[in-house]
């Protein structure tokens, strides 16, 4: 830990705290090991590690769909589902029933195959995802030395299931806004990546785990997010992570509903619930490595550590939904424009902050980084004229 | 809701033509366009309309003079009190009927009111249309339903007000209506800030809404467009100021134009309406004189309308409702019921000009082009 | 200020004030102003006009219409229906035998109210109206539309008194008036030996 005066009663009792699923996994593993053989012990540990990420992903999907919505409805100043149980509380059980209920309709002349495959496809790496997430101090489900990579690779297969669902459809529009939606994911996939490397540089190794270690310092001030590229870095991620979601304001996917059918029009029932739930899943990833990267991951004084990491993920969650309440959403043009001709230059430059950094990390080195980022923003705010408002008069007449 | 109808193998490529069908996920109504596309570029829009025709013109001319009232309510049926202002005026000028001053007052504030009910709706349903999440449409709900609440107060109910008739109002306004008038009038302004901080200068706002569906101030003005998307042109023209109907010449108010004609500009001149609008009401409600609010010759009219018979011959009566220009015709041949009556809906007019100022747009910006003109299907197709 | 980005960031500074004000300001200043509808009402208006009602004064039988026929044929959509209920003689005995609204026609208008001569049709607040038939069951007939002179006066209390105290004055005229001119034979009796 980090707080180097407290007394060791009180980090004894923070240590359990902290360590109390670890060591729960392992009593229960002592336990198996009595009377089974080795090799059924490692299995049971890798059957543990699976059944607690499969039980936990559509839990905290549930829950966030009605975080969402409670939190949407007092933005608006209306109280959001509060019938279905104290505060709501009961109200996605109330929606997993309806889903399970709805009649499945599967169009004539659809690829049935593939029609069935694709919400099934698109979860599966939104639950891979979760392996790699550091929850707390060796927490991770899986400490792969790849870590951060095997992040990206895997989240860009979503964008496989999202075509195949549109194609599977038999349906020109279900296409034209499945195409859109695949074309978004990838220009955002770029500028993601671009983002997660400088904090691979500053830490020197691809494995989640490694870099929130990275992060330590004392109270807390070594987090990359109080660094000029740590910034800079963050937004940018976060951004993308908004993109790759498809949630307001570039939620043009599902909200084309509105023009073009969307990609998901012909799924109903539960195929559909899975759609919705890769997404919110993919959310909930997203703004989990965003902490790690950015954030500090699970460090955190006094509290345990996966309690630090869970209330940063919350904090960003909350973020992205106050998104939601309050921006308009882009238009197909603005979204490409955005990401190629905003975001992408905005990376490359932070890489060279970050190589700044490296060599000095004093006043002069903030100084120079606010520079070169304030030359580089008006370049480019230059460069994209449409993204800046006209200044309009209106003449008041008699 | 949007489905193909056809592929034409033109000459120079292809376009395609799709249905936005009667059932509309933005709430405008019962209205259905289609779209000639190539790509994503627009090149032939043609508006289809009557999904909600109720025969009103025909229904009127079977009903006495008063009875027509109630049924005016049901043409803008979100503001309802600009049309019974159009009708009473249009009735009174028939048969030359005078208004006590009191209840000239009382019919400029209830308008006045009115205007401020529509303009905060519609600026709600069209960034609810840009994908704004219900957001600004609930902030803006709940200014509107304290006014309706007022509404309800004073002439029974919130929407179908059925409050002016031939020759004053119906009922007179108490301390207490007037008190709950001035709360709501100086209470505005803070809302209308925080929307502006919202919203106004908001990014992705302009970037979604300048310079798309632009209006020359010359088209607009040969194809008879008035309201709001006139003067956000750049002409000056408003009913108020041009006839001085009711005792509107009384008040010191302005006319907010706008430059380009684009969506931006008429979002927002209908938010300096709102506060030309305020002005007005304030000063309404502080000088209006004490007296009483029907004239004696029509009570009797009200007791009995089909004793009721104007003289021979034709009026047309014209309003600054918040759509336009909102007229009425009415031929009278002396019986009790009229000959022929005719409502000029401003929303109909108005859409005259929507091909002209969607071509060369993308199919994104069509909705937002007719949420921007401000059409209500009732009074559209009457 | 013209940083790229300052609209957006203001306007993410209003929905955080609505969203902390909400928790903490009452319902008129900009809290949550929801009316949790089957426990909690919102005040009921005085001049809430919805479906018409008859009054009676004391008990059903001394019901104020007289079945003129006037809101029947005042009433734009044409939802009353009367008929006159005949004495044993064949005469008209100035109440109706049948009076029906037709609810799924009524517009609300609260024209029936406006051109009643009997001060007898007056429009209620009840809206809570439903009909397990479909639309022959909103039909309601007479003995649904009679509501007593208290419920009117509780439910519109303004009105309600003023429309009393009318009828008061036109009684006790009438009664001074009837005591003013005795009968006419009286009379001549009385000039006559003058």
């Amino acid at each position: 830990m980090n707080i180097p005066l407290v007394s060791p009663a009180i980090r004894g009792i923070e240590f359990n705290a902290d360590m109390i699923f670890v060591t729960a996994k392992a009593w229960i593993l002592s336990l198996l090991g009595h009377f089974l053989p080795d090799w059924v012990v490692v299995l049971a540990s890798i059957t543990i590690s699976g059944v607690v990420i499969l039980c936990l992903g559509p839990v905290i999907m549930m829950y966030l769909t009605l975080l969402e919505r409670k939190l949407i409805g007092r933005i608006q100043n209306r109280y959001g589902p509060n019938r279905v149980g104290k505060w709501g509380l009961l109200q996605p059980i109330a929606d997993g029933i309806k889903m399970f209920t709805k009649e499945d309709i599967v169009p004539a002349k659809a690829d049935k195959v593939v029609h069935l495959l694709a919400p099934i496809v698109i979860v599966v790496p939104a639950l891979m995802l979760f392996l790699v997430v550091p929850f707390g101090e060796r927490m991770t489900a899986v400490n792969l030395n790849i870590g951060i990579l095997y992040f990206i690779a895997v989240s860009s297969i979503t964008i496989l299931p999202i075509f195949m669902g549109s194609w599977a459809s038999r349906n020109k529009y279900s296409l034209l806004g499945g195409m859109r939606t695949a074309a978004q994911m990838i220009s955002y996939e770029i500028p993601m990546t671009l983002a997660v490397v400088p904090a691979i540089m500053m830490s020197q190794s691809l494995s989640t785990n490694t870099i929130v270690m990275s992060q330590e310092g004392p109270y807390d001030m070594h987090w990359f997010i109080f660094t000029p590229w740590g910034i800079v870095g963050f937004i940018i991620f976060f951004l993308c992570a908004t993109a790759e979601c498809n949630r307001p304001p570039f939620d043009l996917p599902e909200a084309e509903s509105e023009l073009v059918a969307g990609f998901h029009t012909e799924y109903s029932g539960m195929k559909f619930a899975l759609f919705y739930m890769a997404e919110y899943m993919n959310a909930f990833t997203l703004c989990g490595i965003a902490t790690t990267l950015f954030l500090g991951g699970w460090q955190g004084l006094f509290f345990p550590s996966w309690l630090w990491f869970f209330g940063k993920t919350f904090v960003l969650i909350c973020v992205m939904i106050w998104f939601r309440g309050t921006f308009p959403r882009f238009r197909v043009d603005h979204l490409m424009g955005f990401a190629w001709k905003f975001l992408l230059p905005l990376t490359l430059v932070n890489i060279l902050l970050t190589a700044l950094w490296q060599f000095t990390s004093n006043l002069a080195a903030w100084l120079w980084s606010i520079l070169i980022l304030a030359v580089s923003l008006w370049v480019l705010v230059k460069l994209n004229r449409t993204f800046i408002p006209e200044k309009r008069h209106y003449p008041l007449e008699s | 809701m949007t489905n193909i109808v056809e592929i034409k193998n033109t000459d120079l490529a292809q376009t395609l033509e799709i249905n936005f069908g009667p059932q509309h996920p933005s709430t405008h109504g019962v209205f259905r366009m289609t779209v000639q596309l190539e790509g994503e570029k627009i090149c032939g829009l043609r508006p289809i309309f009557g999904y909600l025709h109720r025969n009103h013109e025909q229904i009127a001319e079977n009903l006495p003079y008063a009875a027509i009232m109630p049924y005016t309510d049901r043409l803008d049926y979100v503001n309802a009190l600009s049309n019974n202002f159009g009708y009473a005026l249009t009735i009174e000028k028939l048969a030359g009927i005078e208004v006590p001053e009191r209840a000239e007052y009382i019919r400029v504030i209830m308008a006045e009111l009115a205007r401020v009910v529509n303009h905060i709706a519609v600026i709600g349903f069209m960034l609810n249309d840009l994908g704004a999440f219900f957001t600004p449409l609930l902030y803006a709900f709940r200014e509107r339903e304290r006014i309706l609440n007022l509404f309800e107060e004073i002439t029974g109910s919130r929407l179908m007000n059925n409050y002016f008739r031939v020759g004053g109002v119906k009922r007179d306004l108490t301390g207490e209506n007037l008190a709950g008038i001035q709360k709501i009038v100086s209470r505005f302004p803070a809302f209308l800030e925080e929307f502006e901080a919202l919203l106004t200068k908001n990014e992705i706002l302009c970037m979604r809404c300048q310079n798309i569906g632009v209006l020359s101030a010359k088209t607009a003005t040969n194809a008879g467009i008035t309201g709001p998307v006139l003067r956000a042109s750049g002409v000056n023209y408003d009913i108020r100021k041009v006839d001085g109907y009711s005792v509107y010449n009384r008040f010191d108010f302005k006319i907010p134009l706008g430059e380009k004609g684009d969506v931006y500009d008429r979002f927002y001149v209908r938010i300096l309406e709102i506060r030309e609008s305020l002005k007005i009401l304030d000063q309404a409600l502080s000088t209006i004189p004490p007296g009483e609010i029907m004239n004696k010759k029509s009570l009797p009219m009200l007791k009995m309308p089909r004793n009721f018979k104007p003289p021979v011959g034709e009026a047309y009566g014209r309003v600054e409702s918040p759509k336009g220009e909102l007229g009425f015709y009415v031929v009278s041949d002396g019986t009790p019921q009229p000959w022929r009556y005719h409502v000029r809906a401003p929303s109909l007019i108005n859409l005259t000009v929507l091909e002209e100022m969607c071509l060369g747009q993308k199919i994104a910006d069509a909705i937002i082009i007719l949420g921007s003109i401000d059409i209500v299907l009732g009074e559209t197709d009457r | 200020m013209t940083i790229f980005g300052w609209g957006v960031f203001k306007g993410m500074m209003v929905t955080l004030k609505n969203f902390l004000t909400s928790y903490f300001r009452k319902p008129d200043e900009g809290g949550i102003f929801t009316v949790q509808y089957p426990e909690e009402r919102e005040k009921e208006l005085e001049n809430f006009r919805n479906f018409p009602f008859l009054v009676y004064d004391g008990t059903p039988e001394k019901i104020r219409c007289v079945a003129c026929g006037i809101c029947e044929r005042e009433c734009p959509p044409k939802c009353i229906h009367i008929e006159m209920e005949l004495d044993g003689t064949g005469k008209p005995a100035r109440k109706p035998a049948v009076f029906d609204i037709d609810y799924s026609l009524c517009m609300n208008c609260g024209m029936c109210e406006e051109v009643c001569p009997f001060d007898s049709v007056f429009m209620d607040h009840a809206f809570e109206v439903t009909s397990e038939t479909g639309s022959e069951g909103l039909v309601r007939h007479k003995e649904a539309l009679l509501k007593s002179n208290e419920y009117f006066q509780k439910i519109r209390p303004a009105l309600a008194s003023t429309i009393d105290q009318k009828r008061k004055a036109a009684e006790e005229k009438k009664k001074a008036t009837v005591q003013a001119t005795p009968p006419p034979a009286a009379g001549a009796q009385a000039q006559g030996p003058q």
